[in-house]
C-alpha cells in the first residue's frame, strides 16, 4: 500500500525547478572553468595532457570522475534494488580492473608515451600500421561507450526533468563539446574533479540516510531485506544463470578498464610515473568506497521505495537512487541527485570525446598522414575540427539508439578495450619479439571479432531481430576475444620477426623505467 | 666489457625491470585468482554464497566486500613496495646513467 501511495506522490517526468536549478548552477561553474581553461590551452601538450601539470591527488579524483559514469551509479544501484546480490559482480568487476592498470600500465604508459595509449605501441615498431590499427580499436571502444552514455542521459533527463529525448540529447552534446573544444585537457580535468566531489558527497549523503533508518548497521539493513523478499536476495541469482557468460563478463571488466582510451590519456596530465602511480591508488580507494556505497543504496531502494515502485517508473531499476533520494531528501535532494546524474554523463562524454579527438588528430592525422611532421600548430586544430565532429555523431548515435539498456553497452565498450587495447599493450612493452604486424593484427583481429560476436550474439540476433536462436552462445564475447588477441599477437610476431623493433627495445627498456629526460 | 659503465648500467636497469615485472606479476596474479574465484564460486556455487553466516549476512556478501577491501590492500602493498624499494633504486639508477653518460665524453 504505501508503495502506490509513493508511486502516486512522485513527480518523476514533470519539470522540476530545483534540479534544473542544481545543473544550471553546475553547468555556469564548469563553463567558468572551461573559459579560465581556455585561456591556457594554446598548444598540442595543453590540448591534450593539460601541460602536465595536474597534481597526483588531482589526477586521482578525475581518473575516479572519468570512471563512476551514470551506468554504476544509476545502473547498478537500479540492479540491487530489483535484484539484490547479482549486482555486486558488477561493483566488484568495475573495481578490480583498477589494480591491474596500477601494477601493469600505469608507470610504463607515462614513462613511453606522450599523449595517446599508440604512442606506447609505436615506441620502437613501424607508427604508420600500428597507429591505423590503434586509432580503429580506440574509435570502436569510444564509440560504444558514446552510445550508452547519450542514451542514459537522454531517458535520464526526459525522466528527471521532463525535457525531451532528443532535446537533452542535444544539450549534453553541445556542452561537451564546448569543454573540450574550448578547454581541453585542463577543463576536461576539472569538471571531472568537481563532478567526482559531487558524485561522492551525494551519493555518501544519501547512504548515511539510509544507514540512519537501521541505526547504522548495514546487516539490519540486509536482514530487513531478506525479511520482505526472502533470503534470495542475498544469493547469487537468475542474473547469472550461465557461467560461462559471468565468467566472460568478468574478464571483459577486469581487464577492459586497462584498455580504456580516456582513462589511458589521464596518465599524461601528471608530472611523471610516481604521480601516475599516486593518482591510481588514490582513484582506487574512491572507486571502492562508492561501489560499496551503492550496494547500501540499491538495499536502501529495495527495502524503502520497492521494485514494484522503482519499476512502474523505468523497467530497466534505473531510477531507484533518485526515487530514494527523493523518498529521504524531499524534492530538493532528489534535484540535486538528479543534477549530479547528469554532471556525470557530461562528464564521461567529455573524456571520451577528448580521447576519441586525440585519436584522430595525434595518430590519424600528424602521424599517420603528415608521417611524424604536422606543419606547426597544425595538430591542434585538427583535434578541434574532430572534437566538433565527434560530438555531431555522438548526439546522432544517442538519437539513433534511443531506448537501448545502458549498462549492457558499457559492457560491450569494456569487451572492445579489452580486446583491442589491453593485449596490444601489454606485449609491445613486456615481450621484446613483439613486431610490428604482430601488433597491429592483435589490435585489428581484437577489435574485428569482438564486433563480430556482438553482431552474432543472443543480444542482437534474438533480443534485437528477433531470431529465435543465436549463432554465438555468449552475451558478453571477452572470453574469446581477449585470447583471441593475445594468440595473434604473439603467433604473428613469431612469424614476422622484426629485427629492427627488437634492436629498438635495448632503449626502450631504460625509458620504460626512467622516463624521458 | 664489465667495466663499461653503459653496458652496467643497462644491466642493472635490466635488473631493477625484472624485480618490477615479478612483483607487477605476483600481484597481478594474486588479483585475478581472488576475483575469478569470487565469479567461479557465484557461477558454480550459488547455493554456497546464499548461506547465511549470521543476522542479515550471507557468505556471498560478504566475500564481495572483501573483494573489494583486497583491492585496497593489494593497491596499498604495491605503492608501498614502490615506495620502499622500487623509489629508491630508480634514484640510484638515474644516477648512474647519468654517470655513464658523462663519462663516455
Amino acid at each position: 500500500m504505501t508503495g502506490l501511495l509513493q508511486a502516486a506522490a512522485t513527480k518523476f517526468g514533470t519539470p522540476d525547478p530545483v534540479a534544473i536549478g542544481f545543473f544550471a548552477v553546475f553547468i555556469a561553474i564548469t563553463l567558468g572553468i572551461t573559459w579560465w581553461a581556455a585561456r591556457r590551452t594554446q598548444t598540442a601538450e595543453h590540448f591534450y595532457a593539460a601541460g602536465r601539470s595536474v597534481t597526483a591527488g588531482q589526477n586521482g579524483f578525475a581518473l575516479a570522475g572519468d570512471y563512476m559514469s551514470a551506468a554504476s551509479f544509476l545502473g547498478i544501484a537500479g540492479l540491487v534494488s530489483t535484484s539484490g546480490f547479482d549486482g555486486l559482480i558488477y561493483s566488484t568487476g568495475w573495481l578490480v580492473g583498477w589494480p591491474i592498470v596500477l601494477f601493469l600500465i600505469a608507470e610504463p604508459l607515462r614513462n613511453l608515451g606522450r599523449y595517446t595509449f599508440a604512442d606506447v605501441v609505436a615506441a620502437r615498431l613501424d607508427p604508420v600500421p600500428v597507429r591505423i590499427s590503434a586509432a580503429y580499436g580506440t574509435l570502436a571502444t569510444i564509440a560504444f561507450y558514446l552510445i550508452a552514455q547519450m542514451v542514459g542521459a537522454g531517458s535520464l533527463i526526459r525522466l528527471l526533468f521532463g525535457i525531451p529525448y532528443e532535446t537533452a540529447v542535444i544539450i549534453v552534446g553541445l556542452a561537451m563539446m564546448a569543454y573540450v573544444l574550448f578547454g581541453g585537457m585542463l577543463a576536461t580535468t576539472w569538471v571531472q574533479i568537481v563532478k567526482a566531489v559531487l558524485l561522492l558527497g551525494g551519493a555518501a549523503l544519501l547512504a548515511t540516510l539510509v544507514l540512519a533508518r537501521f541505526g547504522f548497521d548495514p546487516r539490519a539493513l540486509f536482514a530487513a531485506a531478506a525479511q520482505q523478499y526472502g533470503d534470495r536476495v542475498l544469493a547469487p541469482g537468475s542474473l547469472v544463470s550461465n557461467p560461462l557468460d559471468a565468467l566472460s563478463l568478468g574478464l571483459a571488466l577486469m581487464f577492459g578498464t586497462a584498455g580504456l582510451p580516456h582513462i589511458l590519456m589521464r596518465f599524461y596530465t601528471v608530472p611523471d610515473a610516481g604521480a601516475a602511480r599516486k593518482s591510481v591508488f588514490i582513484a582506487t580507494g574512491l572507486i571502492g568506497l562508492f561501489y560499496l556505497m551503492t550496494f547500501v543504496l540499491g538495499f536502501g531502494a529495495m527495502v524503502l521505495v520497492t521494485p514494484e515502485v522503482i519499476k512502474s517508473i523505468d523497467a530497466g531499476g534505473n531510477m531507484a537512487a533518485p526515487m530514494l533520494a527523493e523518498l529521504l531528501g524531499g524534492r530538493a535532494f532528489l534535484g540535486f541527485i538528479a543534477a549530479v546524474a547528469f554532471a556525470t554523463i557530461l562528464a564521461v562524454v567529455a573524456g571520451l570525446a577528448l580521447s576519441g579527438a586525440a585519436a584522430i588528430s595525434h595518430d590519424l592525422w600528424s602521424s599517420v598522414i603528415r608521417k611524424g611532421h604536422p606543419k606547426p600548430g597544425e595538430e591542434l586544430k585538427v583535434a578541434r575540427l574532430a572534437t566538433i565532429a565527434l560530438a555531431l555523431v555522438a548526439i546522432a548515435l544517442g538519437v539513433a539508439f534511443k531506448g537501448q539498456n545502458v549498462a549492457f553497452m558499457v559492457g560491450l565498450a569494456f569487451a572492445i578495450a579489452a580486446s583491442a587495447n589491453f593485449p596490444a599493450l601489454v606485449l609491445s612493452v613486456f615481450w621484446r619479439r613483439t613486431s610490428t604486424i604482430g601488433a597491429a593484427s592483435s589490435m585489428v583481429v581484437g577489435t574485428t571479432a569482438t564486433l563480430v560476436l556482438i553482431a552474432l550474439s543472443p543480444a542482437v540476433q534474438v533480443d534485437l531481430l528477433h531470431k529465435s536462436a543465436a549463432i554465438f552462445p555468449l552475451k558478453n564475447p571477452a572470453l574469446v576475444t581477449i585470447p583471441l588477441s593475445f594468440l595473434t599477437g604473439i603467433a604473428v610476431s613469431l612469424l614476422t620477426p622484426d629485427r629492427e623493433s627488437a634492436a629498438r627495445y635495448a632503449a626502450l627498456e631504460t625509458r620504460l623505467l626512467l622516463g624521458e629526460e | 666489457m664489465t667495466s663499461d659503465p653503459k653496458s652496467s648500467a643497462l644491466a642493472a636497469t635490466r635488473r631493477l625491470a625484472a624485480q618490477r615485472w615479478r612483483t607487477a606479476l605476483l600481484l597481478t596474479i594474486t588479483m585475478v585468482v581472488i576475483y575469478f574465484g569470487f565469479i567461479l564460486l557465484v557461477a558454480f556455487n550459488p547455493a554456497l554464497l546464499g548461506r547465511r553466516i549470521g543476522e542479515g549476512l550471507s557468505l556471498g556478501i560478504v566475500l564481495g566486500a572483501l573483494v573489494i577491501v583486497a583491492a585496497w590492500l593489494l593497491t596499498f602493498a604495491y605503492v608501498s613496495w614502490a615506495n620502499r624499494t622500487y623509489d629508491p633504486a630508480l634514484k640510484a639508477l638515474r644516477e648512474q646513467h647519468s654517470a655513464a653518460a658523462g663519462g663516455i665524453v
